[in-house]
Order: structure tokens, then C-alpha cells, then sequence
């Protein structure tokens, strides 16, 4: 991943910093500009999520993609967050613990990095609450 | 003004290893490992844990433990001897990810195993002169120990952080007085690319450890006319668990003052969460009025004294953070195949 386009999501991947829509109430992440349903109507706000959540569904990676390979069988799951919005991660447990409908809370770790020379990401991953 | 800690917050990663499982590997007596060391397991970080991700959890606690805003945190200092990168500081990535940014100071500090602590002190010479509101202090390592060499027994990974203020209203422990003793001493070191800290052996005891740990807990009695009757408890360095009790004995302060701090035989050396991690778990069980004395040592070497007295504002923060004790919870054991993975010490070619 290139530095700049790591840089421009570091925010919302550190903090789970989406926005909200102060007319209808909605919140979105990743952030929205623009209300979808209130569109001009709309007022949006940045809002920073609590990060507590629940397993919507997951799959067990065993075949990896590259530079994750060391770290298989791992857990990607869609976690939906409890002010609404839903988003993929990695799930920090042991891929027979998990199930759907587990509630989940944020963590700090490291995402990836690019190469031993290259920088390295860090953000949110979930483990079980 | 008084100066001290207004908040505190630990993190220990959830997996350990046993003694007994790297003596296994490496041909070693684990019975007269454990006795000598008295160290029983130590704790790994996972995969895609660090020194800053460690640094970053035990912030976090710190940060929700006294509810304060963190825009009023306008130093942060990371102490650790296995920061992420050589060149870019640790410290700014604990203070985005806290949400301080951007209206502050950052630095990162090495020192051994008082990195922390040299940060502790920085914090609060910045807080008493009134340049910063607050300061945040973070001592995180995830440590190194060379395959077969004595320091893989110990060198363990966790972290610790404190928030420094200087108003009384705030302090959960007011630290009293500080007091270090630094000489060049190459008892422990690790050069530029190594991937492994190379020590003097035995000579990482008397002219490193006793000397700075007994020349700068001296100097600080000396200097507030107290003595080990004065205190409640004591926490000393802690890389196995003979030094601090060796120690502890030699300054006069008893088996029951060290007992709330003693951490080292479930967790190992956390290097520059160390000395700071014995002094959250004596926090955890501290009662108003105690007075805790730390001296923390890092190699190179210096000591770092503190004089510490708890006020009541320990009740109502102690139970808004996880405590050391329940850290040290339910770990996940591992062999030493997953934990030479999980520590880079085997690769997928």
C-alpha cells in the first residue's frame, strides 16, 4: 500500500472515526460526505464510533494473501458495529471459537506492512468482548 | 504545586510461555532455571503485536480509567527498547491513535529498561514548570532474547502508561521526589541492525543492576529523610525475580513490601514496562495515605527513584481500567515452535 493512500485512512482505522447525520440520525462507516437519504437535507457530523459490536458472519482464511501467510488459519469477519454501520476485519480468536452473533470489541494491532523496509500500518481489529 | 499521577493504565498480550518449555529446547535444567531465575513463564505478543500497539492499549486504559480529555494531554513520551521502527517515533502513533494530536509534544525514549521512567520524569518536569497540562508516560517493549541465550527465559512484553498532572485535585498518587544515578556502565547493549541485545553476563549484576538500583534508592532516602519503615510497599526492577528481593533485603524493606509488585514469576521482563508494571499492580491494591517506594534500572546504566504517596482519588479510578492482576488472567500457553513464529524467530521460506 502506497504511503499517502495508508496516511488518508489512518484516522478512521485508528480511531473507527466515521460521521453521522445529525437530521435522520444515521451514522456511516466508512465516513460519508453526504447523507443518502436526507442528501441535501442532511447535516453530517464526524462521530467516533465505540467499536463494540457483533459477528454478522466470518470465514476461516487458510490459503493467504501475501504477507499474511505466516499468520493462517486466521478469522475475517463482517462486524456489525451497535450504532449500525458494518464493516470487515480481522478476528482475533481461535477459528473454533468463533461464531455468528459473538459480540466484539476493538483492539489496536498491526494491519500490515510493506515489506521489512517499508512502513508499517497499524489499526482496529476486534476480539471477543 | 504537588506533582503525580493522574492516571494509570497496563496491557500484557495474552499468550505465554514456559520455562520449562524453551529449557526443553535448548538441553537446559528447568527446575534450577525456575529456582535461580524464580521466574516460572513469561508472556508473548501476538503476531501482529508491537511495542507501539502495546504502548497504544495500555494509553487507551490509562486515558478511559480517569475519563479525562484528552486534548489536555500535550506531551507524550514512549519509553521502549524495541520501538517499531529506527527512524519515526512510536509516540506519535500512541498519540493519534488516542486522539491528543495534533496540539502537542512526542518523543521517544530509550533507556533500557527505565525508558519509562525517564519519561515519568520528563513528564514531570514539563507539568511542574507548567509548559504542559499533562504529560503521558509509556514504558512498552515487546523484548528480544537471542535462541539459547540466558535472556530468553525472561524477556517477556507488555506495557504500561501514566498520565502526569500537577493539580493535587486530580492525583491518584502524589510522587513526592525523584531522584536518579546514572554512570556509563556496558553491562547490556544491542547494536545498530542487530537483531538480538548482547550483556556482560554476571557483570549485568553488581556494577550494573546493584550499584544504580542501591546508588539512587539511597540517594533518595537520603535526600527526604525517610527510610523502609516509612513506606507501605516497594517495587524494584524486576528482570528475574532474585534481583528485586536480593535488593529489597539490602535496603532494609521486607518480603511483604515487595509482594504486591512481585509480577515477574507469571509475566517475565517487560523491560521498560518493568518497574512501571510492578508499580500498577501495587496501585491496584493501594489504599489512601500509602506511601510506595520505586527504584526503576535500566542498563547503561541508571537508576531511577521515585517516592510515592496515594491519595483517595485511587478509589474511585482503580476499577475504571483492567487491573494487572486480571492482565495476568487466563493466558494462552504456547510451545516454543509458536512462540519462535510469533517472536520472528522461524520464517515461512
Amino acid at each position: 500500500m502506497s504511503v499517502a493512500r495508508s496516511w488518508r485512512h489512518q484516522v478512521q482505522r485508528y480511531n473507527l472515526i466515521g460521521t453521522s447525520c445529525n437530521s435522520c440520525g444515521k451514522y456511516f462507516y466508512p465516513p460519508r460526505t453526504m447523507c443518502p437519504g436526507c442528501r441535501r437535507d442532511g447535516e453530517i457530523v464526524s462521530y467516533k464510533f465505540k467499536g463494540t459490536g457483533e459477528i454478522v458472519t466470518y470465514t476461516v482464511i487458510h490459503t493467504a494473501a501475501e504477507g499474511f501467510e505466516h499468520q493462517t488459519p486466521y478469522v475475517l469477519g463482517i462486524v456489525k458495529l451497535d450504532e449500525g454501520p458494518s464493516l470487515t476485519s480481522q478476528i482475533i480468536v481461535d477459528p473454533t471459537d468463533i461464531y455468528m452473533g459473538m459480540r466484539v470489541r476493538p483492539v489496536f494491532r498491526k494491519l500490515g506492512d510493506s515489506g521489512e523496509k517499508g512502513i508499517i500500518c497499524y489499526g482496529t481489529k476486534f476480539v471477543p468482548e | 504545586m504537588s506533582v503525580g499521577i493522574v492516571s494509570y493504565g497496563a496491557y500484557i498480550p495474552k499468550y505465554r510461555i514456559k520455562v520449562e518449555d524453551i529449557a526443553r529446547v535448548w538441553g537446559d535444567d528447568a527446575d534450577i532455571l525456575i529456582a535461580g531465575l524464580m521466574v516460572n513463564e513469561k508472556s508473548v505478543p501476538d503476531m501482529d503485536e508491537d511495542a507501539a500497539t502495546i504502548a497504544v492499549e495500555a494509553a487507551r486504559a490509562a486515558v478511559s480509567r480517569s475519563g479525562l480529555d484528552v486534548n489536555r494531554i500535550e506531551a507524550v513520551y514512549t519509553g521502549s527498547e524495541s520501538h517499531p521502527y529506527a527512524v519515526k517515533p512510536t509516540s506519535t502513533i500512541v498519540a493519534e491513535a488516542i486522539g491528543a494530536t495534533p496540539v502537542m509534544t512526542a518523543a521517544d525514549f530509550e533507556f533500557a529498561c527505565k525508558a519509562g521512567t525517564a519519561a515519568m520524569q520528563a513528564c514531570m518536569g514539563l507539568v511542574s514548570s507548567n509548559m504542559v497540562d499533562l504529560g503521558l508516560a509509556i514504558g512498552s517493549d515487546v523484548s528480544q532474547g537471542a535462541p539459547g541465550d540466558a535472556l530468553e527465559y525472561t524477556a517477556a512484553a507488555g506495557g504500561v502508561a501514566y498520565i502526569i498532572g500537577n493539580k493535587e485535585s486530580e492525583l491518584v498518587a502524589v510522587i513526592e521526589d525523584t531522584y536518579s544515578f546514572t554512570t556509563d556502565t556496558p553491562d547490556f547493549w544491542r547494536r545498530e541492525g542487530m537483531p538480538y541485545p548482547e550483556h556482560g553476563g554476571r557483570f549485568t549484576g553488581e556494577p550494573g543492576y546493584f550499584k544504580h538500583v542501591l546508588g539512587a534508592a539511597k540517594g533518595l532516602m537520603e535526600k527526604l529523610g525517610t527510610s523502609p519503615s516509612d513506606y507501605d510497599n516497594a517495587v524494584f526492577h524486576q528482570p528475574n525475580g532474585k534481583f528485586p528481593r536480593r535488593v529489597a533485603k539490602m535496603l532494609g524493606f521486607s518480603r511483604e513490601h515487595i509482594k504486591p509488585g512481585m509480577v515477574v514469576s507469571r509475566l517475565g521482563n517487560t523491560y521498560s514496562g518493568s518497574c512501571m508494571m510492578g508499580l500498577a499492580a501495587t496501585l491496584d491494591q493501594a489504599k489512601s495515605g500509602d506511601r510506595i517506594f520505586m527504584t526503576a534500572f535500566g542498563s547503561g546504566a541508571g537508576g531511577d527513584a521515585f517516592s510515592i504517596r496515594v491519595t483517595d482519588r485511587i478509589d474511585e479510578v482503580r476499577d475504571q481500567a483492567p487491573k494487572v492482576e486480571e492482565l495476568l488472567e487466563d493466558p494462552v500457553y504456547m510451545d516454543y515452535a509458536m512462540y519462535a513464529k510469533h517472536k520472528g524467530k522461524i520464517r515461512r521460506a
